[in-house]
């Protein structure tokens, strides 16, 4: 599933996702790594925690998320208007804007700028948008070698292996791993890890810090995501913690940043609401260490020429879904996934995309194209990927209702699942058979009786055990035993003693 | 006050003894109860699983049967949750599909009057000591729906802190999700059982002899794990312990 240790370490292509199987299958496996939920739960309980007491700091958290739904709703609803605002105010300031399609488009709009530039390397700042789109890969096809500066990216990188979060897309590796990875792997890519490296936090820290300090001073061409682009003034903003990001804005001569078209916010201002929903969501940090905003470009300081490439890859689809689109108001804080009890257990891979957790069980299949076609298993499987337990959409700083999505999703999985099976699967029979039931008291009277005859026949001591069996039935008695039916249902007990005022 | 008992199917078929203990206790406490025999099923499980047009009937049945009513009581927080929150939406879609134009305002007389038991026990009948004794260590578990999509707040452990001889125990991380989640349970069983585990590894680590909820889906979920591991800890329903008098528990 990932390119973790015993795999080919000098494999051609980077690894990924390509290859998940559907949810419940990845999870198996997950759950079975004692070690990657040992990670897990540790990192997530220690950042909920700390998530929490930030925004209980905040008197105002509520009226900051309704408003920053508002903003990004209002950006959802003006988009064509507000990008071609943007294309004009970035080019007014020098900057070069394209307009990209999918994935394929926007990769190839990267390798003929590095190209055009004679360039052989790229450094990165962390982006979602150009690993949404296999950059990395796209790029190595093209012979042009790409460094990710990110710690948490580079350690991925460096291990061969696939992200995990959002924000922390390491956070299943521990630090004695970290330390693996660099020894075993910075020497064949540029300046080899210090001698006797520990496994402590800040020689990890400066061992990273040496070996990206020659490719920030080298690389001619940086690549960047944004967090934010404000239409009004052309201004591009990127939020991040370690600095590396900082140095890629400003050192390399060429800036390519590739932008999904949602990414919007109307006006200047708008960024105040941000500013404090996003650290307090994501690192939970008051405010985080580095923001840098540009526009355009401005000679002397910094690059010299700045790309602009607006990503679709399939985000107007997503818009025409009116309960689906509030997935685009996401600003990648990856509160959801810190405190959801599912992605604790199985940690992001399973999910089988560079969007893990509740927002990637939402935003995944849309992008894919769900309300469109019939999409593979795998997709199919993600909006089940959730107990609805409801977490999420109480710590989102922008108020997607994610449990409301992934039910709508569900429906489109089995309207599709209707529309091209030409016999109905043994699930929808049993869904049809119980609404059946439930559409008469009678019919339900009848069930009942034959359930608690069943429970008296297979029960002991009014429980049933190990009942064997594929599908709902054995998936159930598995692990659980289940209480049996009872005797006399509720409804039964009640005919027969007028509600109990006839005796017990 | 006309109150009406919507005891959810589950709940009909597999714990009577939770409605019977409603009704010992809204009698205790002076207050009939009926229960509408044509009532089957709010449609959740069809809801959640993807079969929404499966519950444009479910919800038409729902409303007939619940009409009139002042109050609808039910000792399910998810099911209440369902009522509340989502009929509103399948009454959308029936109109969509062109199906019942009138279901909206059907649902809107009926579902804002369905309420979880201790939100009819403090807010309705403004109790929190029900006279109940329970005798016993008990640690309670919140429920994701009764707490994330009703706000039941506080109402359950203050119905339980006026319990005479009831020692109600910390239970850490009360919060997390147990992992039933309805079709969950059986579809991604593996990531289920795992939470769980970890909920019952919480409860049998606060010593309590009893675990109780305001849902007996989440406790059937969690009672059968602990069953299986023969642990001695029962799984009750508030109800139950709200109507015990400490000679029958």
């Amino acid at each position: 599933m990932s390119g973790t240790a015993g795999t080919d370490r000098r494999a051609e292509h980077e690894p990924t996702f390509a290859a998940t199987p559907p949810f419940p299958e990845a999870a198996r496996a997950a759950l079975a790594n004692d070690q990657l939920r040992a990670n897990l739960g540790r990192a997530t309980a220690t950042i909920r925690t700390k998530r929490a007491a930030v925004v209980a700091e905040r008197a105002d958290w509520e009226s900051l998320r309704l408003a920053g739904a508002a903003i990004k709703d209002e950006v959802l609803r003006d988009l064509p208007a507000l990008l071609e605002q943007l294309e004009r105010a970035v080019t007014d300031a020098g900057g070069i804007v394209h307009w990209a399609r999918d994935g394929a488009e926007a990769n190839a709009i990267v390798a003929a700028i590095v190209r055009e530039h004679d360039a052989t390397e790229v450094v990165k700042v962390k982006s979602m948008a150009t690993q949404e789109i296999e950059l990395n890969e796209a790029l190595r096809q093209e012979g042009i070698d790409v460094w990710e500066t990110d710690l948490a990216e580079m350690i991925v990188q460096l291990g061969h292996d696939l992200p995990s979060h959002i924000l922390v897309p390491a956070i299943h590796r521990n630090r004695t791993e970290i330390r693996d990875i660099f020894r075993e792997e910075m020497w064949r890519v540029g300046r080899p890890a210090p001698d006797g490296l520990s496994d402590d936090p800040p020689d990890l820290a400066e061992a990273a810090r040496l070996h990206l300090r020659e490719k920030f001073l080298r690389a001619r061409v940086a690549v960047s995501g944004a967090n934010f682009a404000i239409a009004e003034t052309g201004t591009i903003v990127v939020l991040e913690s370690e600095g590396n990001g900082r140095m890629c804005l400003t050192l390399p001569e060429v800036l390519i940043t590739v932008m999904g078209i949602e990414k919007l916010l109307p006006t200047w201002r708008d960024l105040e609401v941000f500013l404090q929903l996003l650290p307090r969501s994501s690192t939970a940090e008051r405010m985080n260490p580095y923001t840098s905003t540009w526009t355009g470009v401005t000679p002397g300081d910094g690059p010299s020429e700045f790309h602009l490439i607006l990503l679709d890859n399939g985000r107007t689809d997503v818009l025409t879904d009116t309960t689906g689109r509030q997935a685009l108001r996401c600003i990648r804080c990856s509160a959801c996934l810190n405190v959801c009890p599912v992605y604790e257990r199985t940690g992001g891979q399973a999910y089988g995309s560079v969007y893990p957790g509740p927002i990637g069980a939402i935003l995944t299949p849309q992008l894919r194209g769900i309300a469109k076609h019939p999409v593979d298993k795998q997709t199919a499987s993600l909006p089940y990927a959730s107990s609805l337990c409801g977490a999420c959409f109480d710590v989102c700083p922008v108020r997607i209702d994610i449990p409301e999505v992934l039910v709508h999703l569900r429906g489109q999985v089995v309207r599709q699942s209707e529309a091209t099976h030409r016999l109905p699967t043994a699930e929808a029979v049993g869904m049809r058979a119980t609404a059946w039931t439930f559409r008469s008291s009678r019919r339900l009277s009848l069930a009942e009786r034959a359930a608690g005859l069943a429970g008296r026949l297979f029960g002991r001591r009014g429980r049933l055990r190990r009942i064997p069996g594929p599908g709902p039935v054995g998936a159930w008695f598995r692990a659980r035993d289940l209480k049996a039916p009872a005797r006399e249902s509720f409804r039964a007990w009640w005919r027969r003693t007028d509600g109990g005022r006839g005796g017990d | 006050m006309r109150i009406a008992l919507f005891i959810t199917c589950y709940n009909d078929l597999l714990f009577p003894e939770v409605g019977q203990a409603m009704v010992r206790l809204f009698r205790r406490l002076g207050n009939d109860v009926e229960f509408p025999a044509e009532q089957t099923c709010c449609g959740q499980m069809h809801f959640n699983s993807g079969y929404q047009d499966a519950c444009i009937p479910l919800v038409q049945r729902f409303v007939a049967a619940f009409a009139g009513y002042d109050v609808v009581v039910t000792p399910s927080g998810s099911c209440a949750s369902m009522v509340r929150r989502y009929h509103p939406l399948v009454a959308e879609l029936a109109a969509d599909r062109g199906a019942d134009a009138g279901l909206a305002d059907r649902v809107a007389a009926v579902s804002p009057r369905v309420l979880e038991l201790s939100e009819f026990l403090v807010d309705t009948l403004g109790v929190t000591d029900v006279g109940a004794r329970f005798p016993h260590k008990v640690a309670f578990h919140p429920t994701c729906h009764s707490t994330r999509l009703l706000g039941v707040g506080d109402r359950p452990t203050r119905l339980l802190a006026g319990v005479e001889g009831l020692t109600l125990v910390d239970l850490p991380r009360s919060e997390a999700c147990c992992g039933f989640g309805g079709t969950f349970a059986v579809k991604n069983a593996d990531t289920s059982v795992a939470m769980g585990r970890d909920k019952v590894d919480d409860v049998l680590g606060t010593g309590a002899e009893v675990l109780t909820a305001g849902d007996t889906s989440c406790l059937m979920h969690i009672g059968g794990l602990l069953s299986r591991r023969r642990s001695s800890v029962r799984v009750m329903h508030l109800a139950e312990i709200l109507a015990a008098t400490g000679t029958d528990a």
